[in-house]
């Protein structure tokens, strides 16, 4: 950043004009937002008044919107749990384990793999990892249906939350690797030759000096995971086969649906106060969204302020 | 091998190279015995054999090298399959896509419209025109608003206000797609009344979902110019938007055409905010101002979810749409490394 000479000469008018119009930008994009919350809230509100019948929501807008907030945390969380691990791994192996010819190659093949547009995510979910998946699902429930998440009956199609859970993972999968693999990358050098130097197995020298650095950077990694998969709508939209139920069972046919699948499905046909109450859910997944995405906001910001901003 | 009294202390190549092979063999006597048919699947051998593979070598590695060398070479193990384990639905992903894809990749796909198609035949020339002209608003929306408000942050910005834009880029750039499509809707719906479905508002959309990201890689961009060149630059007596406009943007300008192509690529693939604000149709619509207007991603979609009687012909069309997006993206993506590579600033080593 330039810094101001101690003597501001008069201001020119281009200087102003041009100063005006950048200052101008920044106001158009604080208004958007407010616009975005305001336009939101007011389309919203009818929705919620106790008294308005409304036909999508004939038990009243909670009883409409918790079963949707239950399956979008749901399904969310069950990607993360796939793609959290998964994506060290990657990250790890491109940072530290590839030989770095080929480590640069593949962080540009995950780049590239994030930006594949999640309508083909659903496509490939619903017409070839759901029918390749339903057999190893009946498996699952013929051996281990004692556990009340596996019990049965299995969907013919499987088309459910599990499989729901796994395209999610596959999606965030390349965003969350690329994430960790910066963080892995940005290790002291120093620390990890110390480690090296002290005799660790590779191994030790990852646990003892790059995981601990790397701590809060991959918890901001997976808070944004969660947050793409939390409004993800086409690939949910498209694999799932909902049924509006709260329940933990992965295998059936009975499948809690998300808010923005839901919103995605119903849109095009709604009308009247159906829209608002829709619109009226898609302000509940901001707020669950925004909150998330603070949260990895301020785990960042607090990583900075230990890490003296390197 | 290296030795201490007499003991062995680590494996040798040899040993771990004989331990595979005696992995690879008894994965494919087990898959013959269990598998009645003969029928051999590589992939599934391999993948067995990886497993028995680990189960030879680490209690072999305990046993010769002890506790700490035998877990490193677990956890070896585990990172490598995590990333085979994760490279299998992204290579399947991009295989069906380029395979099932290339049946419709053809001059009709690319040259008709869907009016008044029922079964095969028909293609998505409707939706491409549709995809070009609203990310070209989008594009003409967001780039400017983005850019000014990236020099805004570098050039002039300081203080709460900056603060404040900082932070509301980061909330917009965390907003579901799905929340700015019906932002969009909430938006022309005041003024157009209720259903309303034009491709502006999709657009517009497809804006609020763009200038977060080119605000952050223009941003990015601007701080890497280095400060010398604009002090240079003041103290000639030129004025600072001047400086701005001659020296910062153009030393800059391989990064941020980069950021504007990414952004562009992120958002051409956006489907949930085009479904609700742009719709579908299944005509030609040159007219973003009036009326449904067909795009790629909904193509896609919309194929898929309402199949007519000659399922297979809608499957296909899909499939082949899928191809085109992906082609677009990573056209996109290439396009803008390119640019990064031919830009880059000389004499910056």
């Amino acid at each position: 950043m330039t810094s101001a000479p101690p003597t501001m000469p008069r201001l020119r008018r281009g200087d102003r004009i041009f100063r005006g119009v950048s200052v101008a930008a920044g106001v158009v994009i604080l208004s958007v937002l407010v616009l975005v919350a305001v336009f939101l809230v007011f389309k919203a509100l009818p929705a919620l008044d106790p008294s308005v019948h409304i036909e999508s929501t004939p038990n009243g807008f909670l009883a409409f919107v918790g079963p949707l907030v239950f399956g979008t945390l749901f399904s969310a969380t069950l990607a993360l749990v796939f793609a959290t691990p998964l994506s060290i791994g990657i990250g790890l192996f491109i940072s530290h384990y590839a030989p770095r010819r080929i480590a640069s190659a593949l962080g540009y093949v995950i780049d590239l793999l994030a930006a594949i547009p999640s309508v083909v995510y659903g496509l490939w979910g619903i017409q070839v990892f759901a029918p390749f998946i339903q057999p190893v699902y009946q498996w699952m429930s013929d051996n281990w249906g004692f556990l009340p998440i596996f019990e049965g009956p299995v969907s013919g199609t499987g088309r459910t939350i599990l499989t729901v859970g796994v395209v999610l993972a596959i999606m965030i999968l390349p965003i969350m690797s690329a994430l960790a693999r910066e963080v892995f990358l940005q290790t002291p050098r120093l620390h990890e030759e110390a480690a090296l130097a002290l005799g660790a197995t590779r191994w030790e020298m990852i646990h003892m000096a790059v995981l601990p650095f790397a701590r809060s950077g991959l918890l901001s990694a997976a808070m944004l995971g969660l947050g793409r998969a939390l409004g993800e709508t086409m690939a949910v939209a498209m694999v799932l086969s909902p049924a509006a139920a709260v329940s933990f069972k992965l295998l059936t046919s009975e499948n809690p649906s998300t808010i923005a699948s839901t919103i995605a499905l119903d849109f095009p046909e709604a009308s009247g106060l159906d829209v608002n109450a829709l619109i009226a859910a898609g302000l509940v997944l901001f707020a669950i969204t925004m909150v998330v995405n603070s949260f990895a906001r301020a785990i960042v910001t607090r990583q900075r302020v230990k890490m003296g901003e390197n | 091998m290296t030795t201490i009294h007499g003991r062995a202390t680590s494996l040798t190549k040899g040993i771990v190279l004989t331990l595979f092979i005696s992995g690879m063999t008894i994965s494919f006597f087990i898959s013959a015995v269990t598998r009645g048919d003969g029928e051999i699947v590589p992939l599934g051998i391999f993948a067995l054999g990886m497993v028995v593979f680990g189960l030879l070598v680490v209690p072999a590695s305990w046993l010769v090298e002890g506790r700490r060398k035998a877990i490193n070479r677990t956890m070896t193990g585990l990172v490598f399959s995590a990333f085979g384990f994760a490279l299998i639905p992204l290579v399947s992903l991009v295989w069906t896509v380029v395979t099932l894809g290339l049946a419709r990749f053809d001059g009709q796909f690319f040259g008709s419209s869907m009016r008044n198609i029922v079964g095969a035949g028909g293609g998505a020339l409707h939706a491409v025109i549709g995809t070009l002209e609203i990310t070209l608003i989008a594009a003409v929306i967001s780039i400017p608003i983005g850019l000014l408000t990236s020099v805004y942050l570098v050039e002039y910005g300081r203080g709460r206000f900056s603060n404040w834009v900082t932070t509301m880029v980061d909330v917009m750039t965390g907003i579901p797609s799905i929340v700015a499509g019906l932002f969009a809707f909430a938006m022309f719906s005041l003024f157009f009344g209720p259903g309303v479905r034009m491709g502006v508002a999709g657009a517009v959309a497809l804006s609020v979902l763009m200038i977060p990201v080119v605000v952050r890689s223009s941003e990015e961009m601007l701080r890497l110019v280095p400060n010398e060149l604009r002090e240079a630059s003041l103290a000639l007596g030129v004025p600072k938007w001047l400086t701005i406009v001659r020296v910062v943007i153009p030393t800059a300008i391989g990064g941020l055409v980069t950021g504007i192509m990414i952004a562009i690529a992120r958002v051409i693939g956006e489907t949930a905010p085009l479904l609700i604000v742009a719709g579908f149709t299944q005509s030609m619509n040159y007219n973003p101002f009036s009326e449904r207007m067909m795009t790629l991603p909904v193509f896609v979609y919309n194929s898929y979810s309402s199949q007519g009687t000659d399922a297979q012909a809608y499957i296909d069309r899909a499939w082949a749409g899928a191809l085109t997006l992906i082609v677009i993206v990573m056209a996109l993506n290439l396009g803008a490394r390119i640019v990064s590579r031919v830009f880059r600033p000389a004499g910056n080593h």
